[in-house]
């Protein structure tokens, strides 16, 4: 017996279950109950609304992937320059709420900005009425006295800082990997042929961990953009993203209808990933290339 | 002075991400002993109002819907992660001794699911259980039940990981092991079992852990495949957005296993590693003696 007979439940499978699958979407796309038509495809196609939806989505993981950089990266540096002792028990710390399941931490933060945040900002407004002089509160700052803060949920603001908690673990942990494993004696030589510090991160660490950023933001753009439970119980329904849409063409009254508007919103979806993933492999092998020639 | 300024600076930066990132679940955990009775009903919507101390919510929380959920997701998450060891390890024997053309037409269709946003998944999926069950009530059969239609999502996203956890360690391992054992007079089963799977074990395992993980965390695909009975993430989402709320003390019952036991493992490692610093030490100092 030859062993690639091993394999072929699984190639039945995965023509079953994977490819098949795709297909679907096509399908679906330009076939309205049983009928083959371009009209509902068509019709999504050149709804403003959906592409200013997406347009939005996309700024929005924008947002997300470079708060989630610009807050990763330190962090991953730290934990880098530390003990391998210590830096192994505190990335534990920082992976764990990965583990834990998300919906749970995203309903956390709708009870959180919705009765909790604005608890404490009137509290704090109340105790500073208390502490400052009144005759300054009642001339510079009178919207104090009696402030009343709204449930934060349904803005703009909430859905990105929670994308961003969401997603900040996943630009971590690549980047941590790079650069713990980044070579130390490439800094002392740095350091020897005269470079400040300043100097040795912007012109080898940096550098160097280019793999871990690129990977980072793989795994931050594209769930960002498609992100909808986070939009659906931060936002309120006010705010809705890309993913929403789609979710609220197949969720809603599924009638097939609806599938045909689905599918051809994930055609677009899948358009946008392929050319992110083109792009970022074109980074990623820039940065292999030029590590081969020297 | 500014240098010891700076340092402390990155303890504070690296507290206050930890207190970010660990806000939401202290704050559950904090209002699982609230009291949340209005009346003779619980209510578990107002999560901000403190209104006395309670263990009431872990007597009910395994009670209907929630235990329910719980149960599914633990069930499902060990039958489909069994399921998916057992064919992907068994995928990546095979594929690994085929030819290079088909292997890699093989392995690029498999990273389609790794690929793919998980959204794009759940609707393909979906789609094709609606398909199905239509085909099967116009043959005036039964539809695909929730849990099969599951399994089976929750099979097929697992399976590429373990493939591709198996596949490295197959790479490390002899190619003529599986022969060298036919030769010696195996079967091709005993040949597998007996040589090739012992040397890919550790492969097997790490596949094995992702697959679990992996569907014990699934939301997306679990959201747009099941209908009525659901894992706990899917009731936690429908509950969260209807008016009834979640019992926080499902962070609780969740987050303290999970911290202890990434903690043990993690401690363990520790230990691991002094003990062998410490011989290493040894090794060293006896060296050291050996030379004088």
């Amino acid at each position: 017996m030859k062993r690639r007979v091993f394999a072929y439940p699984y190639i039945v499978w995965m023509v079953l279950f994977i490819v098949v699958p795709m297909l679907f979407i096509f399908f679906y796309a330009v076939n309205v109950r049983g009928e083959w038509t371009l009209t509902k495809a068509w019709a999504t196609l050149t709804d403003a609304g959906k592409w200013n939806v997406l347009w939005i989505s996309i700024v929005m993981a924008f947002k997300t992937t470079a708060l989630c950089l610009l807050l990763g990266y330190p962090i991953a540096y730290i934990l880098s320059k530390m003990k391998p002792s210590v830096a192994g028990f505190i990335s534990v710390l920082f992976f764990v709420p990965m583990w834990m399941n998300f919906v749970l931490r995203t309903y956390a933060w709708q009870a959180i900005l919705e009765y909790f945040l604005p608890n404490v900002m009137e509290s704090g407004a109340r105790v500073l009425v208390r502490i400052l002089p009144q005759e300054f509160v009642t001339r510079f700052w009178p919207e104090l006295i009696g402030y009343r803060c709204a449930s934060l949920t349904g803005t703009e603001g909430a859905v990105l800082m929670v994308l961003v908690y969401n997603f900040l673990p996943f630009m971590v942990m690549p980047l941590y990997n790079t650069l713990a494993k980044l070579d130390k004696s490439l800094l002392e030589a740095a350091r020897d042929l005269g470079a400040n510090s300043f100097t040795t991160f912007f012109r080898v660490i940096l550098p160097l961990s280019v793999p871990g950023i690129v990977s980072g933001i793989t795994m931050v753009f594209i769930p960002a953009i498609t992100a909808f439970t986070v939009p659906a119980l931060i936002g309120n329904g006010k705010y809705n993203l890309y993913g929403n849409e789609i979710e609220l063409a197949f969720k809603t009254l599924s009638g097939q209808g609806d599938f045909a508007v689905g599918s051809t919103l994930s055609l677009i979806l899948l358009l946008c990933v392929l050319v992110s993933t083109v792009i970022m492999n074109y980074f990623d092998k820039d940065q292999k290339e030029g590590g081969q020639m020297w | 002075m500014v240098k010891r300024f700076l340092k402390s600076l990155k303890y504070v930066f690296l507290g206050l991400m930890l207190l970010f990132l660990y806000l939401p679940i202290l704050y559950l955990i904090v209002f699982s002993f609230n009291d949340f009775s209005t009346g003779r009903r619980i209510s578990y919507a107002n999560l901000g109002v403190w209104k006395g101390f309670t263990f009431q919510n872990y007597m009910t929380l395994f009670s209907g819907e929630a235990g329910q959920a719980l149960l599914l997701t633990l069930e499902i998450a060990a039958v489909s992660s069994v399921v998916a060891t057992v064919i992907g390890t068994a995928a990546a024997i095979g594929i690994y001794a085929m030819k290079k053309r088909t292997r890699n037409l093989i392995l690029n269709v498999s990273q389609l699911p790794m690929v793919n946003p998980d959204l794009v998944t759940g609707i393909t999926f979906m789609m094709l259980f609606a398909f199905v069950n239509a085909l099967l009530v116009q043959m005036g059969l039964n539809q695909v039940g929730d849990i099969p239609k599951l399994l089976i999502a929750h099979i097929s996203f697992s399976i590429p990981y373990v493939i591709f956890s198996v596949m490295p360690r197959l790479r490390q391992s002899s190619d003529l092991l599986y022969e060298a054992a036919m030769d010696l007079g195996c079967s091709p089963m005993q040949a597998l079992f007996k040589a090739v799977i012992p040397d890919i074990m550790p492969g097997i395992t790490s596949g094995f852990i992702m697959a679990l993980t992996m569907s014990l965390d699934d939301f997306v695909v679990s959201y747009f495949v099941s209908d009525l009975k659901s894992v706990l993430s899917v009731y936690i989402y429908s509950s969260a957005r209807g008016a009834k709320g979640v019992n926080p003390a499902l962070a609780t019952v969740i987050f303290i296993p999970l911290v202890t036991l990434l903690l043990v493992v993690n401690f363990r490692r520790l230990a691991k590693e002094r003990e062998y610093e410490i011989q290493n030490k040894k090794v060293k100092l006896k060296d050291k003696g050996g030379n004088l």
